[in-house]
């Protein structure tokens, strides 16, 4: 039968994992299975068309098989699909940058990333920089992680502020964007500007700021191509702060409805 | 009678879309728009005058990201 074997087609005569794992491996200790998206030390029968994945702890794999062990606990089919789209990012911050980080993960094959800012300290209570990365830009510091991250992902930048003048050229090859802005004068100006467009389908956001329940955050389409996540009223302002937690819980919405979307699935 | 984020609103037919949303307390810059499916570019809202039967979708971004 034929099976992928760390990102690999090959024909086997295996039955079934540890067969597979006393072939393929030179010790059958220290290795990770992982069979169709799932982590597994069953010695589960295999089938045609399996997926499995070898993963020897410790040691450094080559960049042939580094690409199928990244997305190894992905469900199947998942990895062949992200990996054809194009997603793009406007603004870096608390969501932005962590929606980039999780669309690197999760394999998505070309990020476009969009801010004017450098990263300052304030930024670090919940955007993905570190202190080494302070002054620098945040295009440029976020797309050294994710290369790092994921180096099987192209990444491109625009180090430029999103003005009613340049929104529809700087967007105009993404079909999905991320509206991942701070201030709702911006958020606004994107996406009124790239929804006269019906090709394009925006993931935006609004209120996620301070400490209230994580559960009151949502995802919501609100118009066809127009999709929000947040509370949509806990903003920002004198007396409330913005955190990791919160912050981080909305561009996880984000990102997964932008997964979402990338798989055909326009409903919530 | 116009149906606004899924709630029918008497008193607002014949209005301007502008005029609407001033009345309602909207922040014009932090809002977007949709009139029966359709975006309304923001240079438009004084001449988009709502009439019965209108499903108007209005977003209000708040800040914080």
């Amino acid at each position: 039968m034929k099976v992928k074997i760390n990102g690999n087609e090959k024909v086997t005569c295996c039955k079934n994992l540890l067969q597979l794992k006393t072939m393929h491996c030179n010790s059958a200790d220290n290795i990770v299975v992982i069979l169709n998206g799932f982590q597994t030390s069953d010695n589960l029968q295999l089938k045609d068309g399996d997926e499995v994945v070898l993963i020897e702890k410790g040691k450094m794999p080559g960049r042939d098989e580094l690409e199928a062990m990244i997305s190894a606990r992905h469900t199947p089919h998942v990895y062949g699909k992200v990996k054809q789209a194009r997603v793009a990012v406007a603004g870096l911050g608390g969501l932005g940058s962590n929606i980039a980080v999780a669309l690197a993960r999760t394999g998505v094959g070309m990020l476009h990333l969009v801010d004017y800012d450098v990263v300052e300290p304030s930024n670090l209570n919940r955007q993905q920089y570190k202190t080494k990365h302070l002054g620098m830009l945040k295009t440029e510091a976020l797309k050294m992680e994710l290369e790092e991250i994921n180096p099987f992902i192209i990444i491109t930048i625009d180090t430029v502020k999103v003005t009613e003048s340049n929104v529809k050229q700087l967007f105009a090859q993404d079909e999905i964007v991320c509206e991942a802005f701070d201030n709702p004068d911006a958020k606004a100006l994107l996406v009124n500007n790239l929804l006269e467009n019906p090709q394009k389908k925006i993931v935006a956001s609004s209120g996620m700021a301070g400490y209230e329940s994580s559960n009151i955050i949502k995802t919501k389409r609100l118009m066809k191509n127009l999709y929000l996540c947040g509370d949509g009223k806990t903003d920002a302002r004198v007396g409330r702060g913005l955190m990791a937690p919160r912050v981080s819980i909305c561009a996880g919405h984000q990102a997964n409805m932008v997964l979402r979307l990338i798989l055909g699935i326009e409903d919530v | 009678m116009v149906t606004v984020n899924g709630q029918m609103i008497d008193y607002a037919d014949g209005l301007s879309l502008a005029s609407y949303l001033v009345r309602e307390g909207y922040i014009l810059t932090g809002i977007a728009v949709e009139v029966n499916g359709e975006i309304v570019l923001k240079a438009k809202y004084d001449e988009k005058i709502l009439s019965d039967g209108d499903v108007i979708e209005i977003v209000q971004f708040v800040g914080g990201g």
